[in-house]
């Protein structure tokens, strides 16, 4: 209706989607990061525990880290009882999102494939179909004859035979700054503040307890502060005096120019190193792998993108003569067990948000909820009890990163 | 893209090399005296420092030889390069 409306009153009637509000001094809880978890954080927090004198500070723009720089892939195929729960979780909040936030996120369940191009392939694409289904999630296992049908266009002959696949139907993408813009909004009339431009410097601790933090407009005091600053979490906690069992890498993606429909689902080649599905716009979406040496510059490196590049064509000869359009980088937080970390730390009153390496898109709804509830609550949500921090020094790994065959 | 200068083989194309992470890390001992805590953090805590690091890489298309890289992580200048066992360089490097 206001579409119709402001489409012939010349577009000048829409208000903001967020309100800017002048910085208080002073909050019940701070959210370091305005990305979608920390977004989700301040959300839920007003939401779920009633706490809406929320504050999240953002040294950018609103969804400029890597919310707004993914692939915008949502799944839940993980092999662990842990991890199946939490990040179904957060897929079926995201099938209720465009309706809980009253923003369309553009949650397309187009389904999700990752191809098997060898014997050990369809034999872990098996493995992870049965660990799915023992574990309550959809997931079907498909033949060769079976991929090619659903799947038109896949190289009938390629060098790297398609012998098999996985599919989680209800896997898919969503559109990522409206993830961000949705709850940004949601929060915002909630009564939570969002402040951009405003960096996080330091943190004011007394008593061995966080009391809030210095930023570049000031310091501003809360009991309680949460963080959720993906690739950057190690240099932030340590401003707490916290070290994280964290590498930061950059992780590249990049896209064509739009052309017509011609790819309905998300596909995921391991062995060909490439994972490509197709926006709204038209516009082949396309990740590389990580480059595997720490690196806080956001830009990727050349000999990655050539490999997805050719990845690409080896799965699409047809799309050889396409052109990239834009290619970035973004850097992710990557742990040894390809887990988050969600929880309380050694410092009391500062709780975090991270690990999300090179998957925490899919897990916006989910991991904003549970780091809402410990920091309403000090008690780990019962979904997150096993990604706290104290996993590396108990060893009780949650080990997707072998597990799931996670490639980073 | 990165050219590494290794010390054996010359200057030569990130691609043929593979990157070991942190440098100059020492495996807690003697093994039944170390606490949990103390062998967490030799596993999996790492500087990850957004600046200078000094890490190992590895030249596993040419000579298959170990060495020492300092390299800031924001720019990516490779600002030194020195053999396994030598000490950290001192000039620039503060981790
Ligand atoms: C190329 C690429 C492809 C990806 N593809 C997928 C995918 O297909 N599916 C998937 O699930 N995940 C994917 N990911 C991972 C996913 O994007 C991230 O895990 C997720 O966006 C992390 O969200 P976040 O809110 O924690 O971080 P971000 O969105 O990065 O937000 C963190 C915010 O913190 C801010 N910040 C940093 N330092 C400070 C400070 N000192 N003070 C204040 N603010 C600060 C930053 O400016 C930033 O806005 C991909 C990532 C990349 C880079
Ligand atoms: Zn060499």
């Amino acid at each position: 209706m206001s579409l119709l409306r402001e489409g012939v009153s010349g577009q000048q009637g829409w208000e903001p989607a967020w309100h800017d509000e002048p910085v208080r001094r002073s909050y019940d809880a701070i959210v370091i990061g305005g990305g979608g978890h920390g977004l989700a954080t301040a959300y839920y927090l007003a939401k779920n525990h009633g706490l809406t004198n929320v504050a999240v500070l953002e040294r950018g723009w609103i969804g400029g880290g890597n919310t707004g720089r993914n692939t915008t892939i949502i799944r839940s195929n993980y092999f662990f009882p842990e991890s199946a729960a939490f990040y179904d979780f957060s897929l079926k909040l995201y099938e209720g999102l465009s309706k809980d936030l009253n923003y369309n996120i553009m949650f397309s369940q187009r389904g999700m494939w990752v191809l098997a191009h060898d014997r050990h392939g369809v034999e872990m694409a098996r493995r992870s179909v049965n660990a799915m289904l023992l574990n309550g999630i959809d997931a079907e296992y498909h033949d060769a004859e079976s991929v090619h049908r659903h799947i038109p266009g896949l190289n009938p002959n390629p060098r790297f035979p398609i012998l098999g696949a996985m599919n989680q139907p209800r896997g898919g993408s969503a559109r990522h700054d409206a993830v961000a813009w949705g709850y940004a909004r949601a929060a915002s009339h909630l009564g939570v503040h969002i402040i951009q431009n405003c960096e996080v410097t330091g943190f004011i601790i007394r008593n061995g307890r966080v009391q809030g933090v210095e930023t570049s407009l000031g310091e501003i005091h809360a009991p309680r502060t949460g963080m959720a600053v993906a690739g950057h979490s190690s240099v932030i906690a340590r401003k707490a005096g916290l070290r994280l069992p964290i590498s930061s890498y950059a992780l590249q993606a990049f896209v064509s120019e739009p052309v017509k429909p011609c790819l309905d689902t998300v596909l995921l080649s391991p062995a060909t190193g490439v994972y490509v599905s197709q926006s709204d716009k038209g516009e082949l979406v396309l990740g590389a792998g990580l480059d595997l040496y720490l690196s806080y510059a956001q830009r990727g490196n050349l000999p990655w993108l050539e490999k997805a590049a050719a990845g690409l064509v080896e799965l699409f000869p047809q799309f050889s003569r396409m052109r990239f359009l834009r290619q970035w980088a973004g850097i992710v937080d990557v742990v040894h067990d390809s887990s988050p970390i969600i929880g309380r730390t050694d410092v009391d009153g500062f709780y975090i948000n991270c690990g999300w390496g090179t998957g925490g898109f899919k897990a916006i709804p989910a991991g904003g909820w549970c780091l809402a509830h410990v920091m309403a609550t000090g008690e780990s949500h019962p979904l997150a009890q096993a990604f706290g921090l104290e996993r590396f020094r108990t060893g009780a790994l949650v080990d997707e990163a072998s597990a799931s065959g996670i490639a980073h | 893209m990165l050219l590494i200068s290794c010390p054996y083989c010359g200057p030569r194309a990130e691609i043929e090399f593979r990157c070991g992470g942190e440098s100059h890390i020492i495996r807690p001992g003697p093994h039944d005296a170390v606490s949990d805590e103390r062998w967490g953090d030799y596993l999996f805590f790492r500087q990850n420092p957004k600046g200078e690091h000094l890490e190992r890489w590895f030249h596993a298309a040419g000579c298959r030889q170990w060495f020492n890289v300092a390299r800031d992580t924001v720019t990516h200048r490779i600002i030194a390069i020195y053999l396994m066992g030598e000490p950290k360089p001192a000039a620039e490097i503060s981790t």
